[in-house]
């Protein structure tokens, strides 16, 4: 299969999924809405859907210690990208997965890619998910993500799941849904920082429906110039389980925030909280690090690198 | 050597335009290598006092001098580079932010983990745990006020300015802090500190006090000079009758009611 990496793709690559040439294990790289490389490992095996377009990631029980890469680049413009990713991870697993999308779009026309993903965690399985989106190109072709992750965790499982969007992407709206079973641990982190006229939603559908289930919901934003971002996380517990909701978003300029973070009880040994904050960067800490040295903008940009780091 | 000379500060009120005159043409040189501790009562202007010469807040009219340069109108950044530090009496809380990171803001350079551990036990904070801890709400208002005075040894300034840096700390962590006082006091290299307290111990470690009322410098002294004026060693401050309470048997407490 042949591979052409320019060095627009490899700068995407870089940005989503550290990526600096191909790696190594089990990995599918996908460009323009086709497939550039793939590669299965001994454990983990990668094959095209028949129904949908997508892949499906089968991932053996017991496997442990490996990295999968799924990133996804679009540099085509006018270009609408749908795609399935199924992962079926098997018990007593432990595994990262790398994923996320890049589009650069020089062009007038809009580019979009909308990845379903969907993970299904076998007992007593561990899962890292780390999903970066970005968005680069000097066109005022939009740049639309909207990506739907899908979870459902059986027994045991464990499964931490931290989704970037940092810059560049115009407009995304974010579906997340997750059914967790017994003694099933779930973290969503999620890190948003958009700029512009830019627009994020991101829905959350939390499920906690085994006994001793848990779901912490970490979301983190930053809101410039003229955006808009909404909130909208429910976590539902309908066994004796744990939920915490917490959405921290700092606002700057004319951008405009809304969380609406959600807690439904359906059982009386649910223990659900949220917490929600908007607000500006306060002046005592641009203060502070001005007395050790900092000029007002290094001061405000350190705090935004840390509070979304 | 920082010279303050006829500092005004005023703040208007909000009432029909009235001002309120917190600084009032307060004069006072602090010399290099010297121990100053300011002290007085709440209200008296002791924190604006360091906020000014920190530049967080601009004197209405007067001078302040820092090693011969006016600073008066230079901002806080200039003043942190020309080697002016400021403990905060309220830290900021950073969300995110490590104290690791804090640390090696304040000294203006990656810290080997090693010294980053040695600040913090100058502060009474022995854990090398707390380098990877966030500077945020999970911290308590104590630990917070210790990594506030952590940052300041860490970028060693030539003048170092701590408001009230015993306030929230408990009496184990204050004897390590009044230890790590006179210890730099002690190593006498050109470096000065100044002091907002209201704590004998560390009032006694000072070269010279400074009383500050009415946002008047009303002595200055030795701590043998002053000592007894302030009213420590008389135990006599404003003659509280409270200070003895009456002894009451339960005996003595009337029960028919």
């Amino acid at each position: 299969m042949a591979v052409d990496l320019s060095p627009i793709d490899e700068s995407l690559l870089a940005e989503i999924a550290g990526l600096h040439g191909m790696p190594k294990g089990a990995f599918n790289i996908r460009k323009d809405g086709e497939l550039l490389r793939r590669s299965s490992s001994a454990f983990i095996d990668i094959e095209t859907k028949t129904d949908n377009p997508g892949i499906d990631i089968r991932i053996k029980p017991g496997t442990k210690g490996e990295t999968i890469y799924i990133p996804v680049i679009v540099t085509q413009s006018g270009l609408k990208d749908v795609v399935y990713n199924t992962f079926y991870i098997g018990e007593d697993c432990d595994v990262k997965i790398i994923a996320g999308c890049g589009i650069h779009n020089d062009s007038h026309e809009a580019s979009e890619h909308d990845g379903i993903h969907s993970f299904y965690c076998g007992k007593n399985s561990r899962i890292q998910y780390i999903e970066k989106h970005y968005g680069q190109g000097e066109g005022t072709g939009e740049r639309i993500l909207n990506p739907v992750t899908n979870v459902y965790m059986e027994e045991g499982s464990s499964c931490e799941m931290e989704m970037v969007q940092l810059r560049g992407v115009t407009s995304t709206t974010r579906d997340t849904n997750a059914e967790l079973g017994k003694g099933a641990k779930l973290v969503l982190i999620e890190k948003l920082l958009t700029h512009d006229k830019q627009v994020a939603v991101s829905n959350m559908n939390v499920q906690l429906n085994g006994e001793d289930s848990s779901v912490r919901v970490i979301s983190r934003s930053v809101a410039q110039d003229d955006s808009v971002q909404i909130f909208n996380p429910l976590v539902t517990g309908n066994a004796a389980c744990r939920g915490h909701v917490e959405c921290d978003a700092i606002l700057m300029g004319n951008a405009k925030v809304k969380a609406i973070p959600g807690i439904e009880a359906a059982h009386e040994d649910a223990m659900l909280v949220h917490e929600a904050a908007i607000g500006k960067i306060a002046g005592d800490q641009i203060t502070k690090l001005m007395t050790l040295g900092l000029t007002s903008e290094e001061a405000e940009q350190e705090i935004l690198e840390d509070f979304l780091n | 050597m920082l010279e303050l000379r006829n500092i005004v500060f005023e703040v208007p009120t909000g009432k029909d335009g009235e001002i309120k005159r917190i600084i009032d043409d307060l004069s006072l040189t602090i010399e290099d290598d010297r121990f100053t501790v300011i002290t007085g009562p709440n209200g008296g202007g002791k924190s604006t006092l360091a906020k000014l010469i920190m530049g967080i807040e601009q004197p209405t009219s007067g001078q302040i001098l820092f090693n011969g340069q006016d600073i008066t109108n230079m901002p806080i950044t200039e003043r942190a580079q020309l080697g002016i530090g400021y403990g905060f009496q309220q830290p900021a809380r950073f969300k995110g932010m490590k104290v690791k990171k804090l640390l090696d803001i304040a000294a203006g350079r990656k810290l080997p983990m090693l010294a980053c551990n040695e600040y913090l036990q100058k502060v009474g904070l022995c854990s090398a745990s707390y380098l990877t801890r966030e500077v945020d709400k999970s911290l308590s208002g104590g630990e917070v006020k210790r990594i506030e005075i952590a940052t300041i040894l860490a970028r060693d300034p030539k003048l170092a300015i701590y408001d009230e840096p015993e306030a929230g700390i408990d009496l184990w962590s204050f004897d390590r802090l009044t230890e790590t006082f006179r210890d730099i006091h002690e190593a006498r290299d050109g470096r000065s500190i100044v002091i907002i307290s209201h704590q004998e111990r560390i009032i006694q470690l000072a070269d010279e006090i400074v009383l500050l009322r009415n946002g008047k410098v009303a002595e200055t002294g030795t701590p043998a000079d002053l000592m007894p004026k302030l009213g420590f060693a008389a135990k006599g401050i404003g003659d509280c009758p409270f200070t003895q309470p009456t002894v009451l048997h339960l005996t003595e407490i009337p029960t028919t009611c």
